[in-house]
């Protein structure tokens, strides 16, 4: 299936000579939920303006829906739909009015029902009069969602949607891009929250300085980078590993009663099985275990710290 | 064609007017009237008359450029570089509409309000003067060509300016002086042949010229020479808007 998205070779210096991109290959499928993580400065929001067509950029090209973002920005814009990082909004206009304009903007003709559809959406319906100034900051996030929505987009651009946000609203949020996705819509997010992205995206990107280092299932990125741990809380302290146990690589915690063995889940390391039955054999007794899964934001940490 | 954005932007721009009112219409009125009971009632009555003309009624249409002028340009300049300074700008760069669509819409709401301004202007003189128009067709062309030239103006300096005070320093420190040394209050026939030649310089003496000639048929230069020049200053600024956009100057890094 052809991407929905297809960024080849994007590379963007700015006039600083700053390289914020270099040599992006990157396919959005059609109908995905998309999450791009990166640090601070890592050129997600540079790549996100390019296919949006606010950044020039320096060499390479992007096709949305097959139209080149250039030569054929009309048909390629008309697609999409972009929620910016900043609150940037009018002051004096009403939220009725900057959303219609919006549309009128896209190119679409007015459509006070679907307005008024997005706007009960956003729970923005009963401020639909208010001007803008006397909003709080949610609900003006919430309104560059309902602008980003007004034409009906069949791509959406979310650039750390959930950005001070309150956790109430983030669930909200996070279920209304639920239905837009069901509504076959495909949807991009940057974050900085690895919980929004381990909660909504079907596959992850990691950019880090320009550069994209990764772009992989969600759960087959848990699954390979993944590690899991294994504590066993002992019944008598020890004072060090045993010998004929060096083959785990076992860790003591600082206060002797723990043990903990950290292994990923390709088994590639021997199983807990043999590990359990070694323990048994050196007799060591132990009174509980547990054990626990990296999660995204462990994954996206390290891999960010190998990468520096 | 863009034409719901083009509509868009013109509507969204007459609503910034409406909800300006005051500052936008009712303040130049009054300074202009200003003008008439000072020009032409208190210092006219001791000017003899020019070219026929009583003074009070020679300064009206300078005077009406003077403020088609100055209007045109803070109105543009303000409605493309706001956008800029509060970043909504971000959403007109990723519309599907062409350049040409963008400027047609902030330059032509920034014209007619512009033009509707120099009407209610020209209606507020007949209040203190004996007016005639011996051309009003002319006359209607000759203020919407200067309202849209310099919109067009005033939208370069919008795009230019990256603080508020850029955008005061074009029309204070160039336009102003240009409209005042212009001939608003004066036929250049009554400066020295030296400043004469320097005069002719300045595109703004075209300008109110050609607009006084629609008045009163009387003229510094042919009218043919200022519909000329004021083709010739739309032309300049359309290329350099052209240029602007096509290099993204001032709008995208």
């Amino acid at each position: 299936m052809q991407p929905v998205i297809a960024v080849s070779n994007l590379s963007k210096t700015y006039a600083s000579g700053f390289r914020a991109l270099k040599h992006i290959d990157l396919d959005i499928r059609r109908g995905e939920i998309f999450a791009l993580l990166g640090p601070n400065g890592a050129g997600k929001t540079t790549l996100i303006s390019i296919i949006c067509g606010i950044v020039n950029a320096t060499e390479g090209t992007v096709a949305v829906d097959g139209h080149d973002i250039i030569r054929d920005y009309r048909a390629a814009r008309s697609m999409i739909g972009l929620v910016p990082q900043e609150l940037t909004t009018d002051a004096f206009e009403s939220v009725w009015g900057t959303v219609a304009f919006s549309r009128g903007l896209f190119g679409k003709s007015a459509n006070p029902g679907h307005i008024e559809k997005v706007l009960k959406d956003l729970s923005l319906w009963d401020k639909k009069d208010s001007k803008i100034i006397t909003l709080s900051g949610g609900m003006k996030r919430r309104l560059l969602i309902a602008k980003a929505l007004s034409h009906e987009p069949q791509i959406l651009f979310l650039d750390e949607p959930t950005a001070g946000v309150d956790v109430e609203l983030r669930r909200e949020m996070w279920q209304l891009v639920r239905s837009l996705k069901a509504g076959g819509v495909t949807i991009i997010l940057t974050t900085h929250y690895i919980d929004e992205a381990e909660e909504m995206a079907e596959r992850v990107g990691v950019i880090s300085k320009g550069e994209i280092i990764l772009v992989e299932n969600k759960a087959e990125l848990m699954r390979k980078l993944g590690k899991k741990q294994l504590t066993l809380h002992l019944q008598e302290p020890l004072d060090t590993v045993p010998p004929e146990l060096g083959d785990y690589r076992l860790d003591l915690s600082s206060d002797r009663g723990e043990l903990i063995y950290t292994y990923d889940t390709q088994g590639e390391q021997p199983s807990i099985a043999a590990l359990l039955d070694d323990l048994d054999k050196a007799g060591i007794r132990f009174k509980d275990l547990q054990t626990t899964q990296s999660s995204l934001e462990d994954i996206f940490v390290s891999l960010v710290r190998e990468d520096r | 064609m863009n034409i719901h954005a083009m509509r868009a932007i013109y509507k969204f721009e007459m609503a910034r007017t409406r909800r300006t009112l005051m500052q936008s219409i009712i303040s130049p009125v009054i300074s202009t009237s200003l003008y008439f009971v000072v020009f032409g009632a208190a210092i006219g009555s001791r000017i003899a008359q020019v070219e026929g003309i009583t003074y009070g009624a020679f300064i009206v249409p300078g005077l009406i450029m003077l403020s088609l002028l100055t209007q045109s340009i803070a109105n543009a300049s303000f409605g493309i570089y706001f956008p800029k300074f509060t970043g909504t700008i971000y959403e007109l760069l990723l519309a599907p509409v062409s350049y040409l669509e963008i400027v047609v819409s902030y330059v032509g709401a920034a014209a007619t309000k512009s033009i509707i301004l120099g009407l209610i202007i020209l209606a507020t003189a007949t209040l203190f003067v004996p007016l005639r128009i011996a051309h009003p067709l002319w006359m209607i062309l000759f203020l919407a060509l200067t309202a849209v030239t310099f919109s067009l103006v005033g939208f370069i300096i919008g795009i230019w300016a990256d603080g508020f005070e850029k955008l005061q320093l074009v029309p204070l420190l160039i336009v102003t002086p240009l409209t005042f040394l212009g001939g608003s209050f004066y036929s250049i026939d009554m400066l020295p042949p030296f400043w004469q030649t320097v005069t002719l310089f300045n595109p703004v003496v075209y300008l109110i010229s050609g607009f006084r000639w629609s008045f009163y048929g009387i003229a510094d230069v042919s009218v043919a020479v200022s519909l000329a020049m004021t083709l010739v200053f739309m032309a300049i600024s359309l290329a350099l808007v052209a240029w602007i956009f096509k290099t993204g100057y001032r709008l995208k890094t």
